[in-house]
């Protein structure tokens, strides 16, 4: 979907403003907000992509508008309506710190096996699809329908525009191979841009074709 | 606890009354998920005290650090970023696919997350307001020198920048250039010269005076 959390290369926002001597949370409802998100997603109701599609949803105003935990926290609202966490039927499963404590320690790897070959090795050219999916992609606007070369096969990895369906169907898990491919500055940006840049972004297979 | 550190900040947390109505939204929310026994509040507390007070940029400077002073970690390092960081005693959630990326006199690497705020919390904590902002996440990779100016850090104009947009699960760390006049230091010492803004790519490090 492109909507307003595709942010890259946008023109308006201004400065950016480093706070000094930023604490970690910069209020009590922030932490709250960040560790129910957590322990929550323990439940098991939604995956991470499906939680970044919902963050992405939400009202273009409200998203611009808001602080970045309160994003989270619109979001999580929408999922747990979404997953009917408290309509009665999920009740007296929560975790306990033991087990979470584990849990993110362990974290969630997101590599998976795949039957088929890799169709793209490091220093092959490449292409980015022109796509605008009406769902959630990871492929940015300003990555599409570009030249590029691989500089790394990670492996197979769950493709988050196939995971991240609708809170409350079974999402698809099967993976894709994924890249890290690397674009010229000038590529992407103009003739007239910094010719010393360049951007280097995962793409998984679907993404990407050989270039012609 | 977290609420010590209630305070205004910046125009997204200007108005007293976003502050009290997110408290009493995030407050029944929890009542309502701790009441119907799907969140325990020890749990809550647990991530809070982790996050606040375990996980932060000490870690990744301490990576850092060993990579500076041990060429076999370093190469490690380079390899397979997550197995050489879980032999420090690092990893897990937000840190499963890490990916180091080493400064050198002609490359410097910037790292953003442009679609949301990706970040590698095992070794960094959790990421700065500036980091998961609109207006990082538009310049940094259009603009990465300019980005570079909004911290008071200016390059060579001919030295390479590879700016990592973080768009899965893998997460980058950079490894700053060792300062010159440093080589008396320990690994200890060293570690304490290397700040968050040095491992995102927003900042160098420098030698004690």
């Amino acid at each position: 979907m492109n909507g307003v959390h595709d942010l890259g290369g946008m023109q308006c926002f201004g400065d950016v403003r480093p706070e000094p001597d930023e604490p970690v949370f910069h209020a009590g409802w922030e932490a709250r907000t960040l560790a129910l998100t957590l322990a929550t997603g323990a439940l098991g109701g939604w995956n991470i992509d499906q939680s970044r599609s919902a963050r992405e949803s939400l009202p273009p105003t409200t998203y611009l508008g808001s602080s970045y935990y309160r994003i989270w926290f619109e979001a999580l609202e929408r999922s747990i309506a979404a997953a009917g966490l408290l309509d009665g039927t999920h009740d007296g499963s929560a975790r306990d710190w033991p087990t979470m404590a584990s849990a993110l320690a362990a974290g969630t790897s997101y590599l998976r096996a795949s039957a088929a070959p890799a169709l793209f090795a490091v220093g092959d050219p490449v292409r980015t699809r022109m796509m605008h999916p009406g769902g959630h992609t990871r492929l940015p606007r300003y990555a599409r329908d570009r030249a590029a070369t691989v500089v790394a096969v990670h492996g197979a990895f769950v493709y988050p525009d196939r995971s991240a369906v609708p809170i409350g169907v079974q999402p698809d898990g099967a993976p894709e191979w994924m890249y890290t491919i690397e674009i010229v500055g000038v590529d992407l940006w103009g003739p007239e841009s910094d010719p010393s840049v360049c951007v280097c972004l995962e793409a998984w297979e679907p993404y990407l074709e050989l270039a012609s | 606890m977290s609420g010590d550190h209630a305070h205004d900040h910046g125009e997204e947390h200007a108005a007293g009354s976003e502050l009290s109505e997110m408290d009493a939204r995030v407050r029944a929310l929890e009542t309502l998920l701790v009441g119907r026994g799907l969140v325990d509040p020890e749990v809550l507390d647990g991530i809070i005290e982790t996050y606040e007070h375990e996980v932060g940029p000490h870690r990744g400077a301490a990576v850092v650090a060993r990579a500076w002073v041990d060429p076999d970690f370093r190469d490690w390092l380079r390899h397979d970023a997550t197995a050489a960081v879980a032999s420090v005693g690092y990893g897990g959630r937000a840190g499963e696919h890490l990916v180091a990326v080493e400064n050198t006199p002609d490359t410097h690497n910037l790292v953003v997350c442009t679609l949301c705020s990706c970040y590698p919390w095992p070794v960094l904590g959790l990421p700065p307001v500036w980091y998961k902002s609109p207006a990082y996440r538009a310049k940094a990779v259009r603009d990465p020198r300019g980005v570079l100016a909004d911290f008071g850090m200016t390059l060579p104009p001919d030295m390479r920048i590879r700016v990592w947009d973080s768009t899965s699960e893998v997460r980058y760390l950079v490894i700053p250039m060792r300062p010159a006049g440093t080589e008396s230091l320990t690994e200890t010492e060293l570690a304490a010269l290397v700040d968050r803004d040095a491992m995102i790519g927003t900042g160098l490090v420098t030698a004690p005076r």
